[in-house]
């Protein structure tokens, strides 16, 4: 039978995985926002698996949430995403240093 | 092991499998590919954990809409990511040591708490109706105003994906309807005075 550890676990990796794609993809903006929706896709996991366990209907509600402003969120970055390689011809995070001091 | 466990460790080894390949490959189109790979696996798995409804939402709203604009942005930008790549291994000792050290601890945590934790029934099968109806009643009852308000965000994020992406081009033709609409006689239609001219006569 699947405990609430098999959900908890499989999130876990996933989570960690995303973190680790966020640190080795620095450069490629659209590699991170996929590690984004990675990361937000373990955290809905875990809200999926507590609310079945503790018999509580808002934890997929607030999933339900999460999903809405991370689709606004992927929307809008990939829109910036488009004015920034208009502008600059490039996506590399470390040219984008215009307002370095 | 129960049918159940097995399909949740088949789902959930294709699910990480597919989020490693997104994070490692280098052609961004695979790693979208990939990524789409792992939000179906993990609608599987919500549905082992009777969550129906966001299951298909997920599938719906990623796998459907988000994931497709992903892959259209890749597309559609000419990105040279020969490098955009650069720093990759320099960064990948950093990257796995952070993670694993989270997962290590993120597993203690999870292996002291919950295996004690009870399996349940489905509790929307204990009130008697199904995911859907369950998890309806509460939004509508409970979260009505927040349920608007994320509409509200919706529109605004159309609205700012909109006006940011576009581009006014100089040197084109273009009606503009509002100038059509607004004219008046006196713009288009000159009545000139002149003199009255007789038969055979040539006009002015």
């Amino acid at each position: 039978m699947i405990t609430l550890a098999h959900f908890l676990t499989l999130g876990a990796v996933l989570f960690c995985i995303a973190v680790a794609g966020i640190f080795i993809n620095r450069k490629n903006v659209i590699v991170l926002l996929m590690c984004l929706e990675l990361l937000l896709l373990a955290v809905n996991t875990n809200f999926v698996a507590f609310s079945r366990y503790l018999g509580d209907p808002a934890g997929q509600v607030f999933v339900f949430f999460i999903l809405t402003v991370a689709a606004a969120e992927a929307a809008i970055g990939l829109a910036i995403l488009v004015v920034l390689f208009r502008n600059r011809s490039t996506i590399d995070v470390t040219s984008i240093d215009t307002l370095k001091g | 092991m129960t049918f159940e466990l097995i399909c949740f460790y088949v789902f959930a080894s294709v699910a990480a499998l597919a989020a490693l390949t997104v994070i490692s490959v280098k052609n961004p189109v695979v790693a979208a590919l990939s990524l789409v790979l792992t939000f179906f696996s993990m609608a599987c798995v919500w549905l082992l954990a009777q969550a129906e409804f966001l299951a298909v939402a997920l599938v719906l709203v990623y796998v459907g809409a988000v994931m497709v604009l992903f892959l259209f942005v890749v597309m559609m930008l000419d990105v040279d990511f020969s490098v955009v790549r650069e720093g990759f291994v320099r960064f990948l000792p950093v990257g796995v040591l952070v993670a694993a050290v989270m997962l290590t601890e993120m597993l203690m945590m999870i292996g002291v708490r919950s295996l004690k934790t009870p399996v349940t029934e489905d509790p929307a099968v204990l009130a008697g109706m199904s995911n859907m109806e369950w998890l309806g009643q509460t939004l509508f009852r409970d979260f009505l105003l927040p349920f608007e308000i994320a509409a509200l965000i919706l529109t605004v994020g159309l609205i700012a994906a909109v006006t940011l992406t576009l581009r006014k081009r100089t040197g084109t033709k273009v009606q503009r309807p509002g100038l059509q609409v607004m004219v008046k006689r006196e713009d288009r239609l000159r009545v000139i005075k002149m003199d009255a001219v007789g038969k055979g006569e040539v006009g002015p």
